[in-house]
């Protein structure tokens, strides 16, 4: 069984995405302590942990959005800890968020478009004027939205709606329409499947699966549906209190201990009493029964 | 009864004026505009550049506060600086009309670039505050200069045109209104694309927009910068139109007008701008014949500026409560009526 | 040489302006605080209180006793209305819409103002001690003084009802978390109306004293900005303050009015508050927002 904590040394290749002794600290809550993982180009690599572990700061990290206290992210073997968030989008980096952060002035269309805002050479002047290049590149950008994404995610019967209007399971595909828009070549998708049901995450699942297929895209995402982690995952890494627990394949992450403690409890109940004891600072007393 | 329009190809789905129907509507307003000089009389000419000087300065506004977000009252300075520079060239250099409107719009342009670059860190209704204090910084520079003519402002020769001069309202007519109309459509335009699309999404989620791609600092200068553009150009057709610019002529009250235009009219939409710029300049003159009518009509004449300040105030207010998308939505509805008709929904 | 007499006269003046600066700053705090409503027109409500104050004392020779409470009382409840009106209608709709509610108020309260008392300047009558104030060898004007004891009197009230009264706690309550404060049992719509009606209340004796000053008139709202200043430095939600950024602006202002002119009053006003917003944007006791991505 191997459990590789902290630095992520786990395969040959060059891996796509390295985050190395990441520590991310406000004031004095550490939100992170020493991350380090690989993300291997191709794959499909899943964060895992309770809630609080650290998981969205990480992807927030990662996106540029947090600077890290110390620690560097290389992405294609370059150093992008210092390079601004709207950059890294340009460089590859595509992303969905936890709570859907879809704008909701615009249609699904226009949010979709949006996603290729880096790409995009559009000027305010040619803007302004429209006729031309302008017009050229939205035409350009339209035909290859419908045809690679909205087809693809089966979202062509509500392109024109304003997302406000859609149900969330559909705000969730449509948030993945605009992360592929930004033609990533790693996807951070936060929790994709959060608050679906059966028939939706299965939809999502394969969704993925043929992103990764069709596309050629990495996929990074966060998650705590676990059936979907251990079937869909080539690699997990798990966080628990800011830190790197465990990583490696599902199978061996899920027969951890150091995992099952984390999330389960280590199944003692005379342990547990004496640590919330402990806290409390409660005297010891008879008291029994639960 | 309109069901729904058909369009073959992603270009066609994507212009401005996509049906038939509005094809027609739109040749017969620019033939009402081409035709309109010359049916009005004097009075009907002055309103109608009014209108259009105000529409496209209330446009300008809606591009920085209905679109990206950015609650501004600074847009009367920005004209005012517009204006003087107009007034400035015009009679102390003699430049050519168009150059000196163009100057006016890059100088307005320059100041709502630096009034935007605390937009960064300095948020919404901060923001809006600070634009207040630009706003007064504005007026003492100009009152306090001798180049913009102190307190006494400057008067303007009028605009000369191929020899001839633009002294009535008739001749003004033909600047504003294309220079207006030609603005609208650049600001329609704007928002068919990646820039109008950064604007919308800074308005709705910032943080998040950085997160796609869109360097916010740069986006958002370039929203104030293109509003005071506007301002800049509108000022600068009110300094041809009305001849005398002083640092009176463009106050606090003028920038909450343009900001309850486009509350009225609906924030975030080009035909907002428009009706809320039409029906706020029309409603003082409205109140002017309302009181022409009464009888004893005369002694209530002194009610009217009190009154108008009641009327806009209440208007802003009434607005936001009642009809937050403004008469943009009213219109939609209106439309919507008509293309179910016979049907209700 | 520096004339260090005329320096301390000149800042005697702004410290004690800067109290009524204090006062009406107090006013917006409180609804700032209750409600999280920038008030933009508080200084129209305090030119409100002012004519108020006017109709009963000079026009409808009401005793001093008498005009005093009613104006106050008048104010208070034409605080209620706004609030009921215009404020609550737009519970959870963007802080802006608000902001521009308010920015409408200010333009009625001048027109109405101006409609049943004209555009004109008007005295209020005088209720205040006349003897010239000396400190030392500096000149204070008594009613400068005189105001500025009444608004230190209030500001003390004022702390001393938030330090000690549990409604404190559910005013601020009420501002971050509506629903939460529901929940536990605040009478929000209640704390609401109370908080508009105390600011209103509150707004009216700066009116009252300022008014007694520099006399009454349609322009008077101009006041506000300076009041608006004000809050910007002290922090939008903090009574402490109200009370630092008033004296501050007010020594501002004195000194500024004093060595450059009249004129660059304002304008060194406005000169703080963009240094303010550059350099500590939710000023100096006020409580940072964070943002959670």
């Amino acid at each position: 069984m191997e459990t590789t904590l902290a630095h992520g040394a786990n395969s040959a290749a060059q891996p796509l995405l390295q985050v190395d002794s990441v520590t991310l600290a406000f004031g004095g809550v550490r939100a992170l302590s020493g991350v380090g993982f690989g993300v291997q180009p191709g794959s499909i690599t899943a964060v895992i942990g309770p809630n609080g572990a650290g998981k969205t700061s990480l992807f927030n990290t990662i996106s540029g959005f947090y600077r890290p206290t110390s620690g560097s992210i290389r992405f294609r073997g370059q150093d992008i800890t210092r390079i601004p968030a709207p950059q890294r989008a340009k460089m590859g980096l595509g992303r969905s968020f936890q709570n859907i952060a879809l704008f909701r002035g615009m249609t699904v269309l226009d949010n979709i478009k949006l996603g290729r805002h880096a790409h995009l050479k559009t000027n305010v002047f040619d803007a302004l004027f429209y006729m031309g290049r302008a017009r050229r590149e939205e035409a350009e950008l339209r035909r290859d939205i419908e045809e690679r994404i909205i087809d693809f995610l089966e979202i062509d019967h509500i392109r024109h709606a304003p997302v406000s209007a859609l149900s969330y399971g559909l705000q969730k595909r449509v948030e993945m329409a605009r992360a592929l828009a930004m033609q990533p070549e790693i996807l951070m998708l936060d929790e994709p499947v959060a608050g679906m049901n059966r028939e939706e995450t299965e939809d999502m699942a394969r969704f993925i699966l043929d992103v990764r297929a069709e596309w050629g895209v990495t996929v990074l995402m966060v998650e705590h549906d676990m059936g979907m982690v251990m079937d869909l995952s080539d690699h997990v890494v798990v966080l628990n209190f800011g830190q790197v627990i465990s990583q490696g394949v599902p199978a061996v992450v899920q027969a951890d201990p150091e995992v099952n403690r984390a999330y389960l409890g280590s199944g003692n109940v005379d342990e547990l009493r004496a640590k919330l004891r402990a806290a409390a600072r409660i005297p010891t007393s008879a008291g029994a029964a639960a | 009864m309109r069901i729904g329009t058909l369009k073959e190809s992603y270009v066609a789905d994507a212009a401005l004026f996509d049906s038939r129907t509005q094809h027609a509507w739109l040749a017969i307003a620019a033939v009402l505009l081409v035709l309109f000089p010359f049916i009005a009389s004097d009075y009907w000419l002055y309103l109608a550049c009014l209108v259009a000087i105000n529409v496209a300065s209330a446009t300008g506004l809606n591009i920085l506060t209905g679109y990206t977000g950015l609650v501004s009252l600074g847009q009367a300075a920005f004209m005012g600086l517009g204006a003087y520079t107009v007034a400035i060239l015009q009679t102390r250099y003699g430049t050519p009309m168009l150059l000196n409107l163009l100057a006016g719009g890059v100088v307005a342009m320059l100041g709502g670039i630096i009034v935007g670059i605390p937009s960064l860190r300095v948020k919404g209704l901060y923001l809006a505050i600070a634009t207040i204090a630009a706003s007064f910084i504005a007026h003492f520079l100009f009152a306090n200069f001798e180049i913009t003519g102190g307190t006494a402002g400057l008067s303007l020769a009028p605009a000369r045109v191929l020899g001839m001069d633009l002294d009535t309202s008739f001749r003004l007519y033909w600047l504003i209104v294309p220079v207006t109309v030609l603005m609208l459509l650049g600001a329609a335009n704007l928002f068919r694309t990646r820039i109008g699309r950064a604007f919308i999404a800074i308005r709705d989620r910032d943080i998040s927009a950085e997160v796609l791609g869109i360097a916010l600092l740069r986006y958002k200068l370039l929203s104030f910068g293109l509003s005071s553009f506007y301002a800049g150009i509108a000022g600068g057709l009110w300094a041809y139109f009305f001849r005398v610019v002083t640092p009176e002529s463009f106050p606090l009250s003028m920038s909450i007008f343009f900001l309850a235009a486009i509350i009225v009219g609906g924030m975030g939409s080009i035909l907002g701008g428009i009706l809320g710029a039409v029906f706020m300049t029309m409603v003082p003159e409205l109140l002017k014949l309302l009181v022409d009518l009464l009888p004893g009509g005369a002694s209530l004449a002194v009610f009217l500026s009190p009154v108008r300040l009641v009327i806009f105030g209440a208007l802003i207010i009434g607005f936001l409560v009642f009809e937050p998308l403004g008469l943009a939505e009213v219109w939609r509805r209106v439309r919507r009526f008509f293309h179910l008709w016979p049907f209700r929904n | 040489m520096m004339d260090w007499a005329y320096l301390f006269e000149i800042s005697l003046t702004g410290i004690a302006s800067g109290g009524l600066y204090a006062l009406a700053a107090l006013a917006f705090v409180m609804v700032y605080k209750a409600t999280r409503v920038v008030n933009i027109a508080i200084g129209e409500m305090l030119m409100a209180g002012g004519y108020l104050f006017f109709t009963f004392a000079a026009m409808w020779a009401l005793p001093l006793w008498l005009a005093i409470p009613a104006a106050v009382l008048a104010c208070g409840l034409l605080g209620a209305v706004i609030e009921r009106t215009m404020i609550r209608p737009l519970l959870g709709e963007p802080p802006i819409s608000v902001f521009m509610v308010t920015v409408g108020l200010s333009s009625v309260l001048i027109g109405l103002v101006e409609m049943i008392w004209t555009a004109d300047q008007r005295r209020l009558p005088e209720f205040m001690p006349t003897n010239p104030i000396m400190v030392g060898d500096a000149f204070l004007a008594p009613k400068v003084f005189w105001g500025a004891v009444i608004a230190a009197v209030f500001i003390a009230a004022v702390l001393l009802v938030f330090r000690y009264w549990r409604g404190g706690v559910a005013l601020r309550a009420t501002a971050s978390d509506q629903a939460a404060a529901y929940s536990v049992g605040i009478n929000v719509p209640r704390v609401f109306s109370l908080a508009w009606v105390a600011s209103a209340m509150l707004a009216a004796i700066s009116g009252i004293i300022v008014g007694s000053i520099g006399g009454i008139s349609s322009s008077m709202g101009v006041f506000g900005l300076s009041v608006l200043v004000v809050v910007i430095v002290g922090g939008l939600d903090s009574v402490l303050g109200a009370l630092v950024g008033g004296i501050l602006i007010g020594l501002v202002e004195a000194l500024a009015g004093a060595y450059l002119g009249g004129e660059y009053k304002l304008l060194a006003t406005f000169v703080v508050l963009v240094v303010i917003l550059m350099a500590r944007p939710y000023g100096l006791f006020g409580t940072h927002e964070i943002e959670r991505l």
